[in-house]
């Protein structure tokens, strides 16, 4: 547990005194700002943060890819990696603790923009389920981004080959709604359960069921394990 | 606190090192010692866990470096060859975290990063980032965090490589000073490093041991005859003529005359005792021994000799088959 606070901490320090963290905020808190305030702006305004949230996970998807992929491509790059799993840590606490690292920024960025949503409980009267549903998507959406991230920067030395990599798995999962509209039987179903927006869409609306959030864990855990296995097996190149 | 049987490792299909076999007890020295590219890293990373060899096995303190892996690495203070740290990093963070990786008490971690930074003479960078170092202090830092969970063994890979020479000379009386408390595993590829660090050499070449000894020992048994150097108080024309009168003695050779006192060079045959006949010469000449050193072959020469064998041998062979 120590060990894994140690790799997080020093991952949140190196996040904090570089750019890219607060870029990557002030991008996101950006366009949430405009999402939303275009949301309000038709002729019938509605007092939701769907307008925000729908785009917003597809950010989070981007933003997730782009946070993670130094974590483990330059630890490679630099070596330092040799000293990391020389010392007495277990692979998957040095996954895990920069998961937990990008989550923290992740879940920094979520309440930096909770300034919308009190807005709107301020100035109007919302539905709250929406909000909080959204906000939950948000959050496993982000997490399935990381894992995907840090395990394409397991697989290489090369930040930019890593933020390729994860892009491209993130696409997919975002492209297959779109093939199961072309496809029909079992392929379509197959297809429509990959992907990230039929698990969003409920959630969207402010439908909370379990197997929409176990998707997304699932799939976190998933690429989480198959990274720390990514570790073991450089052992054994 | 080292046991390595027949470890070999193959990246693709080619054998980096092959059926290397070597024990390291307790409080030694042993130096690596080997060209670049002979399989110097490439073992010192299969016991320190960092990958796995393709067959044999090595125990370090007892604990498979495999299937003990943690245990093993737990032994273990190791300066990697590039010597790989977190640039972003302040030396006292640093230090911080790789304590915690090593499983420190925090309130034991926090006197030992000031004990390690005094003994390293890093105080006036404590607070400076990484990055910011010259490449000796850089390596002092990958020192300082070998060290700092005070384990039993140090593998140290090349640590003077790459440094100036005048950082090289105070990194080698660090790692000297080390020897006396810690066992030491070194690699070099530079003779006159190992043989003033360690108790012990180990030479590989092209992924085989070639050789492991003591140094004295290495240089006797190669040597095959014996050399030996002397100062004598008296005429150097005489002392030649009784010297190569000894039956056994092969050569003299008079290297410097200054003030009546001759220092020459003797070369005996093996199994004679050289230096009683020597001795027992000079003192019946009625002339002053004042010094007598014996030197076999030099580290460097013995270096030569194992690891230009095979090539010596192909090159005899070229030229046969040109003269035929
Ligand atoms: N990761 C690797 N992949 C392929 N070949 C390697 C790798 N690491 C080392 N080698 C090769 O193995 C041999 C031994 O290398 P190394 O152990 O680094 O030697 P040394 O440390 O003595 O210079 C060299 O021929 C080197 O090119
Ligand atoms: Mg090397």
């Amino acid at each position: 547990m120590r060990n894994i606070w140690a790799i997080t901490y020093k991952e949140l320090n190196t996040y904090l005194s570089s750019p890219i963290a607060y870029v990557l905020a002030a991008v996101f808190i950006g366009l949430a700002g405009l999402l939303f305030s275009l949301s309000l702006g038709g002729s019938f305004p509605e007092a939701t943060v769907r307008g925000f949230v729908g785009p917003g996970v597809v950010l989070l998807l981007v933003v997730g890819s782009l946070l993670t992929m130094r974590l483990l491509a330059e630890e490679q790059k630099l070596g330092t990696l040799e000293l990391l799993l020389t010392s007495p840590i277990i692979d998957a606490q040095v996954v895990l603790g920069k998961f937990l690292a990008s989550f923290l920024i992740i879940v920094g960025m979520l309440v930096l923009s909770l300034y919308f949503p009190i807005l709107l409980f301020v100035f109007g009267d919302p539905d709250p389920m929406p909000i909080v549903t959204g906000y939950l998507a948000m959050v496993v959406v982000g997490m399935t981004a990381l894992a995907i991230g840090i395990f394409s920067s397991s697989l290489t030395s090369n930040q930019i080959v890593a933020v390729v990599i994860s892009l491209g798995i993130n696409f997919i999962l975002v492209i297959t709604d779109i093939a199961s509209r072309y496809t029909s039987g079992l392929l379509a179903d197959v297809l429509r359960y990959v992907s990230v927006s039929a698990h969003t869409s409920d959630l969207l609306l402010g439908i909370l069921d379990s197997r929409h959030i176990l998707y997304f864990l699932s799939i976190t855990v998933f690429f989480l394990f198959v990274t720390v296995r990514m570790l073991e097996s450089r052992r054994w190149r | 606190m080292i046991e390595a049987k027949g470890l070999t490792k193959y990246y693709g299909n080619f054998p980096a090192i092959e059926n290397v076999s070597f024990d390291v007890k307790s409080g030694e020295v042993l130096g690596f010692l080997g060209p670049n590219g002979s399989g110097k890293t490439t073992s010192m990373r299969i016991l320190t866990g960092f990958m796995p060899p393709t067959s044999g096995n090595a125990e370090i303190g007892g604990y498979d470096v495999v299937t003990k892996s943690r245990d093993a690495r737990r032994l273990i203070g190791y300066l990697p060859e590039s010597v790989p740290l977190y640039t972003d990093m302040t030396i006292r963070s640093y230090l911080s975290f790789m304590g915690t990786l090593k499983d420190m008490p925090r309130a034991k971690l926090r006197s030992r990063i000031d004990d390690v930074i005094d003994h390293l003479s890093l105080q006036d960078y404590a607070d400076t980032y990484v990055g910011r170092l010259s490449k000796g202090y850089r390596q002092r830092v990958g020192i300082a965090q070998a060290i700092l969970h005070e384990p039993p063994l140090l593998i140290l890979d090349e640590p003077t490589i790459g440094i100036d020479p005048r950082q090289v000379v105070e990194t080698r009386q660090i790692i000297k000073g080390l020897g006396g408390t810690h066992t030491v595993l070194i690699s070099s590829h530079v003779l006159p490093e190992v043989s003033m660090i360690a108790d012990r050499v180990l030479i590989i070449h092209e992924g085989h041991v070639v050789a492991m000894d003591k140094m004295e020992n290495l240089s006797n048994t190669l040597g095959g005859n014996t050399r030996v150097s002397i100062e004598v108080r008296g005429p150097e024309k005489a002392i030649e003529k009784a010297l190569l009168s000894v039956d056994g003695i092969q050569e003299v050779v008079i290297e410097e005359v200054t003030g009546g006192v001759v220092r020459l060079q003797v070369q005996g045959t093996a199994g004679r005792p050289v230096r009683e006949d020597i001795a027992k010469t000079i003192v019946d000449g009625g002339w002053g021994l004042y010094e007598m050193n014996p030197f076999g072959l030099t580290l460097e020469e013995i270096f030569l000799r194992l690891t230009t064998t095979e090539q010596a041998s192909l090159d005899s062979d070229d030229e046969e088959e040109s003269s035929a």
